[in-house]
């Protein structure tokens, strides 16, 4: 039944926002490129169209560009002695299922890792010793560090116009931008996004506590806007209906608006959509990938031969394409072996709520990361001597474009429905805002992913089991700096407060908190405790590259989308200049 | 309000179904001097026409067993449909409204069907098929959904939802001027995408409706 394709030179799985850059750049070689996707095709000028993109039960509820649960889902467990059990409906995280991926629905957070996030283990040990760790953590350095890195940051963020205003410009800080991120080669292409009414009452609170405020960067436009593939971005209106919604507007950033035009011209390029790979195809020795197997939109087996295989699907879908197609050796927690599923790992959330009788926001007016932040409490900008926890937060006060099913706060000790919640919904959905911690999460040795021994997709394959917990650092974390924003939410003197702090309970599925999963074919210097090198190249089989969140040994409080797109940029020039000159491993094993 | 279809017919609820939706929803978002509530939103018509979408099956719901009852960490696990669940848990309540007033939910005083609807949040009313708690969590869920969603669901009838919140649904083409205002608030008359779709409301060249502003007053 199985039909035989012509052999290609490179086959990528997924055509998210890795899968697209990697393309173009290897399409530009004259390389005979196909991408396979195994969502459908999206064309933003139809799918998004006005008015019908600003549809928030369609896009927050039923969304149809996000993945279809029927066919493939996750299981979960919070510990390894529950019974996993699977993911029905969505909940905690939006993975992505058409052409674009979850990158057509994101929020638009861009910012850069810190250098520390590319080093924690060897900083952390310098600056505190062993005791800073926790005995269970395996956080580790990506084998990679920022400064390596800092090119391709660059080249992601002329792709995604990304607006901000540098705060370190080749090591001089300047004023107005973030002092604490690593040092930047040239300005952001786009200015700054506008600062609100919100942002300005948390700038003046956070300047009074001694912090330095600056507008979160932030991949919607600010101005109109040609990136270097001569693709054309509009201004953003600020209408809200943004992260879970494609843009109507073309003005966020996404790979159906910044790279997906260009990359259609090439005509060694080909996408298929409906193309769901189930299957890397090695030569008998395993040391080698032949092509990779899908099924295609009639559900027929197609065998796709190629010389090089680059894995830019979601976080799970990476992992789990290594372990069924025997890439790599499959971690065991109790033994502590193995890499493929190891360091899984999430986002640490938390939100405070400031509740007002005599302020309005226009909360509504908003989206694509407007917003204004401090990274003062961000990965190691402050002392943690004695604070028992590694790692930190941004704290941003953002308008999101709050929609009303889901953005209608109501302060502390208000019933969940009646006259009293009515009272109080439309009270306050004007005269609040929403302080937030995005924050770092550390890896452990139980907190991984595996293939479910129970649960299968409907292609009959076992499901990715996901074990995870928040862990007593984040924990930690969580506390000291929810503590620090209650402190900042009071200089700005609301009425009512309310804290909302996740990690401080179990880790659940059901409520959103963020499409930040990473981990699971990390990147390292070490074969030993990494699935990929530090070109994201498997230790194992040196024709397939794993690009994507996979590779995040662990997570940074900074969103993960801008780094997964520099990943991109970063692999396929080590493919191009490294891989393709002499093909085979590009470090020793 | 001029519909293309009658916003009274139902696709899936029975009629015993509709009075005690009526009469619970109204319970769960009530009329009062704020405004209407969720009954006159017309969102009973909004359930039902949420159960006969694919949502209403679960449609893109992972549905294969062996079913679990999972720790509540781990989300949604019931076999049943929401289609199936409604159905259930409404006889059932109603069966238990029976037994212990001697009448159907929907005719009973207001106080008592907040203690019934009480009771089935705190999971205090054993149901035959499911978890009350189950059922009270999708019910309250999907009022708040038909009162706050667009009015092409049904739901949300005159806007009444955003106009108790003051919520201006499809966004218009010009807030970028507003960012920059402190404490200025943006009143308009909200607008839907249904009012796009009869032509009640001009578009501009990239489809944002124009707003029309309010009085400012609260």
């Amino acid at each position: 039944m199985s039909i035989r394709l012509k052999p290609v030179d490179v086959v990528v799985v997924g055509a998210g926002l890795v899968g697209t850059i990697v393309s173009k750049e290897l399409a530009e070689t004259g390389l005979k490129v196909v991408c396979l996707e195994r969502g459908r095709m999206l064309d933003p000028q139809h799918d998004f169209a006005m008015p019908y993109a600003h549809d928030e039960l369609k896009y927050h509820r039923h969304s149809d560009i996000v993945q279809n649960l029927s066919r493939e889902t996750i299981t979960f467990r919070n510990n390894m002695n529950e019974t996993a059990l699977p993911m029905r409906e969505l909940g905690s995280f939006k993975p992505g299922e058409c052409v674009g991926g979850a990158a057509v629905h994101w929020g638009g957070q861009a910012r850069r890792f810190l250098p520390w996030d590319f080093e924690t283990r060897s900083r952390t040990l310098a600056r505190y010793g062993k005791q800073q760790i926790p005995e269970d953590c395996t956080s580790q350095d990506w084998g990679l560090t920022y400064d390596e890195l800092e090119p391709y940051y660059d080249q992601f963020e002329h792709l995604y116009g990304v607006c901000g205003k540098a705060g370190n410009l080749n090591g001089e800080i300047q004023l107005g931008g973030n002092p604490f991120e690593g040092p930047r080669s040239r300005e952001y292409p786009n200015p700054p996004v506008a600062r609100t009414y919100v942002g300005t009452l948390f700038a003046q609170a956070a300047k009074s506590l001694g912090y330095t405020p600056h507008q979160s960067p932030s991949a919607a436009m600010s101005q109109p806007y040609t990136n270097p593939y001569r693709l054309m971005l509009g201004q953003c209106v600020r209408g809200g209906f943004c992260s879970s919604h494609g843009c109507a507007s073309g003005a966020k950033a996404t790979p159906l608006t910044t790279v997906l035009p260009a990359l259609a011209r090439h005509s060694n390029f080909e996408l298929r959509p409906f193309a769901n790979v189930i299957k890397v195809n090695l030569d008998a020795d395993k040391k080698r990938a032949v092509g990779v197997t899908y099924v295609d939109a009639q559900g027929r087996e197609v065998e796709q031969p190629a010389e090089l295989v680059v894995l830019a699907s979601y976080t799970f879908n990476n992992v789990r394409l290594m372990l069924l197609s025997g890439i790599g050796k499959p971690y065991d927690p109790v033994g502590n072996q193995g890499v493929i599923g190891r360091n899984y790992s999430y986002q640490t959330g938390g939100r405070v709520t400031l509740f007002f009788e005599d302020k309005e926001f226009n909360h509504f007016i908003g989206g694509g990361t407007l917003g204004t932040s401090i990274d003062d409490f961000n990965g190691d900008n402050f002392d943690h001597a004695g604070l028992g926890f590694l790692g930190g937060a941004y704290v941003a006060a953002q308008s999101p474009g709050a929609t009303p099913i889901r953005s209608t706060p109501v302060p502390p000790g208000t019933p969940r429905w009646g006259a009293d919640w009515k009272k109080n919904v439309a009270q306050y959905y004007r005269r609040s805002f929403s302080i937030t911690l995005h924050g770092s999460c550390q890896s452990y040795r139980t907190h991984y992913l595996d293939l479910d021994p129970t649960y299968r997709d409907a292609n009959g394959l076992p499901l990715i089991r996901m074990t995870y917990d928040w862990h007593a650092n984040e924990r930690k974390l969580s506390g000291y700096i929810t503590q620090k924003i209650v402190e900042i939410a009071k200089a700005i003197g609301p009425a009512k407060m309310s804290v909302a702090e996740p990690a401080a309970g179990r880790y659940s599925i059901i409520p959103y908190q963020s499409t930040h999963n990473i981990g699971g074919a990390v990147m390292g210097a070490d074969p030993a405790v990494s699935a990929v090198n530090k070109y994201l190249q498997s230790w194992d089989v040196p024709n397939v590259f794993v690009v994507g969140g996979s590779a995040f040994p662990q997570q940074s409080a900074n969103a993960p989308t801008g780094t997964i797109g520099t990943l991109a940029c970063w692999a396929a020039d080590a493919i191009k200049e490294h891989y393709l000159k002499r093909p085979g491993a590009l470090l020793g094993n | 309000m001029q519909e293309s279809v009658d916003q009274n017919a139902y696709g899936y609820l029975t009629q015993p179904e509709v009075r005690f939706l009526d009469a619970a929803v109204e319970r769960l978002i009530p009329a009062d001097e704020l405004g209407p509530g969720a009954r006159q939103a017309g969102v009973t018509c909004f359930i039902d026409r949420q159960l006969t979408s694919s949502w209403g099956t679960h449609g893109r719901n992972y549905r294969t067993g062996p079913w679990l009852e999972g720790t509540p960490q781990q989300g949604f696990q019931s076999r049943l449909t929401p289609q199936e669940i409604y159905r259930a848990a409404i006889r059932e309540t109603d069966l238990h409204c029976n037994r212990q007033y001697g009448k159907a939910f929907c005719f009973l005083t207001a106080e008592q069907q907040d203690e019934v609807l009480h009771a089935l949040e705190d999971g205090k009313i054993e149901l035959e098929s499911l978890s009350a708690t189950l059922f009270f969590g999708l019910l309250l869920r999907n009022t708040e959904e038909g009162f706050f969603a667009d009015p092409m669901y049904g739901g949300n009838r005159d806007k009444v939802g955003w106009k108790l919140i003051g919520f201006p649904g499809v966004a218009a083409g010009n807030y970028s001027e507003h960012l920059e205002k402190h404490n200025v608030p943006y009143r308009a008359e909200p607008v839907s995408i249904l009012d796009i779709q009869q032509g009640k409301v001009r578009v501009d060249a990239q489809g944002y409706p124009k707003h029309v502003m309010l009085d400012k007053k609260d």
